[in-house]
């Protein structure tokens, strides 16, 4: 099913997801993005700069809260471009549960030109992870 | 003592080419964690994969001595990318980066890089970035 810009109305929330996010996940973004940085990695290094744990890579979390816009509309080239502040840090346990943030999405705008801007939000614990997230993606008319 | 305000307008000389391989879609695609079925050849790669050449990029920048960046200091705050096209397989990325903004913010300094990722001669994606160089503690 295409989704339809005639379909959609402002305020309208998109399925939502809840990502875990353990250590072997920021070892292989580590390796995939090139970004090494310990503090992402080795818990004694990430407590020596006044961390509390190994933190989660912020690109890593807005990569997935992507996913939420991405989803749904199906086709991700459809992102025309995309934004976040990372305002608060995830942090990931050496546990085989790891963390899991919640992602959300809502249309804000819908705009003449057949695009739509979705405000995205990611919630670890209490915490907001991501402030000022928003997505814009061309649908079908 | 703060970064260089000369360095403002200071743009860099592009980056070595980047071969965009199905391998590297995959492996990042894999560590997002991301099962849109679209991935699953490895041929178009998702929105932030720009990260992977735009922060080789702009470590190039931070750690130029001209802009007296304290790179320990260094937290990356804001991400913004605008799509021209989205990168795909056989792309040969270079990225041109330039300094946008520098200013104080309180006991800190903020800074705005901006990346221009080009494929061949083409703009396919710019990206912002915004770092935070945290003050001496009070």
């Amino acid at each position: 099913m295409t989704l339809k810009i005639s379909d959609l109305s402002v305020g309208m929330e998109l399925p939502a997801l809840a990502l875990t996010f353990t250590r072997a996940d920021l070892v292989a973004y580590a390796h995939a993005s090139g970004d090494l940085n310990p503090i992402h990695q080795d818990e004694a290094f990430a407590k020596s700069v006044g961390l509390p744990d190994v933190i989660a890579h912020g690109m890593l979390t807005m990569g997935r809260a992507i996913q939420v816009v991405t989803n749904w509309v199906g086709d991700p080239t459809a992102v025309m471009d995309y934004s976040v502040r990372m305002t608060r840090p995830v942090v990931v346990p050496d546990t085989a549960e790891g963390s899991i943030v919640n992602f959300t999405g809502k249309v804000a705008q819908i705009n003449d030109d057949g695009t739509v801007q979705v405000e995205l939000g990611a919630v670890f614990g209490d915490v907001k992870v991501l402030g000022l997230a928003k997505a814009t993606v061309r649908l079908a008319q | 003592m703060g970064m260089n305000h000369d360095m403002i307008g200071h743009v860099y000389p592009p980056s070595q080419p980047y071969l965009v391989t199905a391998e590297k879609i995959s492996a990042f695609v894999k560590a997002l964690g991301d099962t849109n079925p679209a991935y699953a050849d490895g041929t178009v790669a998702p929105p932030t994969f720009s990260i992977v050449v735009t922060m080789n990029a702009m470590d190039t920048a931070f750690h130029d001595p001209a802009l007296q960046l304290d790179y320990s200091r260094l937290v990356h705050s804001d991400q913004k990318f605008e799509y021209l096209r989205p990168i795909r397989v056989g792309d040969e990325l270079t990225v041109s980066a330039s300094v946008e903004e520098i200013k104080p913010l309180g006991t800190n300094e903020i800074a705005t890089f901006k990346t221009d990722v080009f494929s061949g001669s083409e703009l396919v994606v710019t990206g912002w970035s915004k770092i935070v160089v945290r003050g001496p503690e009070a």
